[in-house]
């Protein structure tokens, strides 16, 4: 049986202390009439560990490992080989919510490095313990500046268009349900960067509760963060820094931005040790000053002394959530993605300040000379003219759609098309060379889409 | 010792970072990071050892037993980590397209048909990240049908006293109000409450079956019919699917929607907290809310369907499609035990509980309910050990800890005083159950004898009970460079 250790014998004696005859009698307080023998015969038959691995392992091949150029809010950069060697100790793959603090000391302190160290790249004075991905915690961050801002009745919310348009969507989702309006401030279309004039466009004259910016946005594009912070808070919003933690490297923190800093800071840890792996599972994470702590959503780990004065961690704050608060709690989340931090906690750890900084600084070089060799291609341009992070929109001469179609036949993820989700800015594609595309990669990208482009030119 | 305190300026891991990157180009000044963030500069191998004995300062299923209740802490198989992790699988981009992602979407679209057939639900979505967000997507499901027919006025779910905190809080989040029916005195939802309470304001109830109070609602029946009338919809809180898996469906049961927690009921890890999955199913008259994507299958292979396909859908919940390595571990799970694996993980986890319960209850401990059948889980209450001996269930599982064995879920459900929430699950073997009855006696007899031994329990863990009352009025949430409580001063 799988994974059930129980020998006949020991079937018969649990039976006897139990005092009846068949297990099935167990279930007598179920009406018979619920009861379904049938119900499984739609589950296909039992296979061996070596069934389902040949069965696996040629479904794996059949996703190929084509050449990868998207990014787009998932990045293929270098994980070292000790992360997922430890990842994996059973120790941390098979251990529960750290709820008993004294057995659970380990991931505890893995959870309070990973909360030090995001507060550090964000600038910020506190970090939850994660959240399901970065659109969802953007969503728990809108919620989250709702309740901090005690001096705002209004919950209107300003959402750049230029913001990933699937975070947009998350956000729709989560936080339409209580009344939340979602205000969209739109872009300059030549820079392709959001400016004061727009978000105060948006805002109107009403009052607003919280304003949300992305660095860089969904075009790769750095936003004005300083001056779109004090104007935010001269409008009494709270500030939302919505932001790619590696980018943290070399650009200015959320903490650091305008006069006083952002308020809350999030965004997808992926780029730390997580693998692409179809979108899942990654990690949110959630940053704020320690005025608004309380208002923060999910678990926070605290460091304290034990009975003997001992330092030990714990988690803290619990009257936050949900199995303490109910209907109260800042936040219905219980589960978060703990392994996951604990993988970008030993990343984090391995690379450093430094090290982050090399990557991030790579990855942007590589974009740009992946942008110079396809811009060298006729009816292929660069679409905006503000500077970027690390990932590039071009125009092209032909629908993306179908140009990145052309190209994955050619076992070649060409970026992302934005037109799907832009129609204003016409063929639309975003590339991003992360540190782990060399050049001979790049070199065959730029030459596999001029044969595409002057092929279909040529018989258009 | 925290890996920052290992820190020394200039050591680093040289070889996990491209050697000779060019200084960045085109970003101005005023949006550059002007002061290194404060990360720790380590060596790889303080880092490997750092980490290797931070894991084991932890219990974990691969080291010892968990009978925490609720929390279904079965084995997780080494399989289902290794098949998930296949290059092909992790190398795969969220936004590749359909045609390079055949593999894993026939194991996605294989895992959704597994789910409605064990459930008997007629639509799955694998798009909840957790139980949580399942919760989440399932209330918001129940609204929108609702709006769609214009029925605008239920504006209340209705939640069993004895549920997990996660109910009310969903039901909140998707904009109700979450109103308790009370627990009648045999663990059976109150039918005259429930009927006095349902009512044209009545959105649904969530319920969950096995309750957490360990015992199957006989009158589950009686509650669809009740909620059903009234115009409301059943929420199905799959928690304690474990306890029905191959004996009973949900959908049988008479419920509209459900969710499920993968890293219970089909074993996926719980990690130190998650990630987890928390897959819908529903009935036919909700299939066009389910979140999206979802998986379909046509004459061409395997495709998402997204908010074009779906109109309808109550929309997305994470950016891409949810927690997919966690959703292969369990496909992998699934098919390992087959159908007719499937149909033992209730008989056994049932065998183990009531066991479990019988020579407990022999060794002189009270159970809740003991006029009931055990689930596949089971409430024992320390109020007498409390009231005679002054220690408390608390006390009881810490010392658990010193025996080798996780504590049972304590002071859960609220409802029960003193209580701890017993679920063995079915992988445990007869020795291991023996030797947590050996244990607990031991330590009721120690409750007797000596009560301070129990009451400053843990002695043997890397740390003592911890002070969470000065973790919370001196928050210390971040390591810095200053002096401990320099930047963070009381709040």
């Amino acid at each position: 049986m799988p994974f059930i250790p129980h020998t006949d014998d020991d079937i018969r004696a649990m039976l006897a202390t139990i005092g009846v005859e068949r297990i099935d009698r167990l279930f007598d307080e179920i009406p018979q009439a619920l009861r379904c023998p049938e119900a499984l015969g739609e589950i296909p038959p039992a296979l061996s560990e070596s069934g389902i691995g040949r069965l696996m392992r040629e479904r794996a091949r059949a996703d190929g490992e084509p050449l990868c150029f998207i990014g787009a809010g998932a990045y293929d950069h270098h994980i070292p080989a000790a992360v997922w060697e430890l990842v994996s100790r059973g120790e941390f793959y098979s251990a529960y919510t750290p709820y008993q603090a004294e057995a659970s000391q380990g991931t505890l302190q893995v959870l309070y490095e990973f909360q030090s160290m995001m507060s550090a790249l964000t600038a910020l004075d506190a970090s939850n313990a994660s959240l399901y991905d970065g659109a969802s915690a953007l969503a728990e961050a809108v919620l989250m500046a709702l309740r901090a801002n005690r001096r705002c009745t209004s919950q209107r919310v300003l959402v750049p268009r230029a913001l990933h348009p699937l975070w947009r969507r998350t956000l729709a989702t989560i936080v339409e349900p209580q009344g939340v309006e979602l205000i969209e401030a739109g872009f300059d279309i030549a820079s392709g960067q959001s400016s004061v004039a727009h978000y105060a466009e948006a805002a109107g004259e009403d009052e607003i509760a919280a304003v949300i910016i992305a660095q860089p946005n969904v075009f790769g594009v750095l936003e004005p963060v300083d001056a779109l912070t004090d104007w935010a808070r001269a409008r009494g919003a709270l500030v939302i820094g919505a932001v790619n933690p590696l980018a943290l490297a070399l650009l200015s923190p959320p903490g650091d931005w305008g006069a006083q800093g952002a308020d809350i800071a999030c965004g997808e840890a992926q780029p730390f040790g997580m693998p692409l792996a179809s979108g899942g599972p990654y990690a949110g994470f959630l940053c704020c000053r320690q005025s608004h702590v309380r208002q923060l959503p999910g678990r926070i780990v605290g460091r304290t002394l034990d009975a003997d004065g001992r330092v030990g961690f714990t988690l803290t704050l619990q009257a936050r959530e949900q199995h303490i608060r109910r209907s109260k709690a800042t936040s219905n989340i219980c589960t978060n993605q703990g392994l996951m931090v604990t993988a970008a906690t030993i990343h984090l750890a391995l690379l450093g300040a430094e090290g982050l900084e090399r990557v991030a600084a790579q990855c942007h070089a590589n974009t740009a000379h992946l942008v110079e060799r396809l811009a060298a291609i006729p009816g292929v341009e660069p679409l905006f003219s503000g500077a970027v992070f690390h990932e590039r929109a071009l125009r092209l001469p032909l629908p993306s759609a179908e140009v990145l179609e052309s190209l994955a036949a050619h076992e070649l993820l060409g970026g992302f098309a934005l037109d799907a989700h832009y129609p204003e800015l016409g063929p639309a594609l975003l590339v991003c060379a992360t540190e782990a595309r060399t050049e001979e990669e790049m070199a065959h990208y730029a030459d596999l889409l001029g044969r595409i482009l002057g092929a279909r030119l040529a018989s258009h | 010792m925290l890996i920052h305190d290992q820190s020394r300026a200039g050591r680093r891991a040289t070889t996990q970072a491209p050697l000779n990157p060019p200084a960045p180009e085109g970003i101005p000044a005023s949006l550059r990071r002007r002061q290194r963030a404060a990360l720790p500069e380590v060596s790889e191998m303080q880092v490997v050892r750092h980490y290797t004995r931070l894991s084991q300062k932890n219990f974990s299923i691969d080291t010892h037993f968990y009978p925490l209740g609720s929390c279904t802490m079965k084995y997780n198989p080494r399989a289902c980590n290794s098949l998930a992790m296949l290059p092909g699988f992790l190398a795969r981009h969220p936004l590749a397209p359909d045609s390079h992602g055949q593999g894993v979407l026939a194991c996605l679209h294989d895992l959704q048909d597994i789910l409605k057939a064990v459930t008997g639900m007629h639509a799955v979505s694998l798009a909840p990240a957790a139980g949580a967000q399942g919760e989440f997507a399932g209330v918001a499901m129940i609204r929108a049908y609702h709006r769609a027919r214009g029925d605008v006025a239920r504006t209340e779910i209705l939640v069993p006293d004895a549920a997990h905190g996660t109910n009310p809080a969903s039901a909140v989040m998707c904009g109700f109000v979450a109103r308790e029916i009370p627990t009648g005195p045999d663990g059976d939802v109150d039918l005259e409450a429930l009927r006095a309470a349902v009512g044209p304001q009545t959105a649904g109830i969530m319920l969950t079956n096995p309750s957490t109070l360990g015992v199957f609602d006989r009158n589950i029946e009686a509650i669809a019919r009740t909620v059903h009338e009234a115009g409301g919809l059943l929420y199905y809180d799959g928690a304690n699917l474990n306890a029905i898996l191959g004996k009973v469906r949900p959908g049988d049961m008479g419920f509209d929607v459900i969710h499920m927690n993968l890293h219970k009921t089909f074993s996926t890890p719980h990690g130190g907290g998650g990630p987890g999955a928390g897959p819908v199913g529903v009935s036919a008259r909700l299939e066009p809310y389910l979140p999206v994507p979802l998986v379909a299958r046509d004459e061409t292979g395997y495709r998402w369907l997204t908010e074009a396909d779906r109109p309808d859908s109550i929309g997305r919940l994470s950016a891409f499609g949810g927690n997919i390595g966690i959703l292969l571990r369990a496909y992998v799970y699934a098919r390992l035990l087959g159908r007719e694996g499937m149909g033992r993980v209730a008989e056994f986890a049932t065998l183990n509980a009531n066991y479990l319960l019988a020579r407990l209850t022999e060794a002189g401990f009270e159970a809740a309910y003991p006029k009931r059948r055990a689930s596949h889980e089971f409430i024992l209450s320390l109020r007498r050990e409390a009231r005679d001996w002054g220690v408390t269930a608390m006390d009881v599982a810490k010392r658990l800890l010193d025996h080798g064995y996780h504590a049972p879920t304590t002071y859960f459900p609220l409802l029960v005083p003193e209580c701890l929430l017993i679920e063995p699950t079915e992988t445990e073997s007869k020795e291991m159950l023996d030797g947590f009855v050996e244990a607990m006696t031991a330590i009721r007899r120690e409750a007797e004898e000596d009560p301070e031994r129990l009451r400053g329990a843990p002695w043997t863990q890397p740390v003592r009970r911890l002070d969470e009352v000065r973790a919370a009025r001196h928050l210390d949430l971040a390591w810095s460079a200053q002096p401990q409580g320099a930047n963070h001063g009381e709040s």
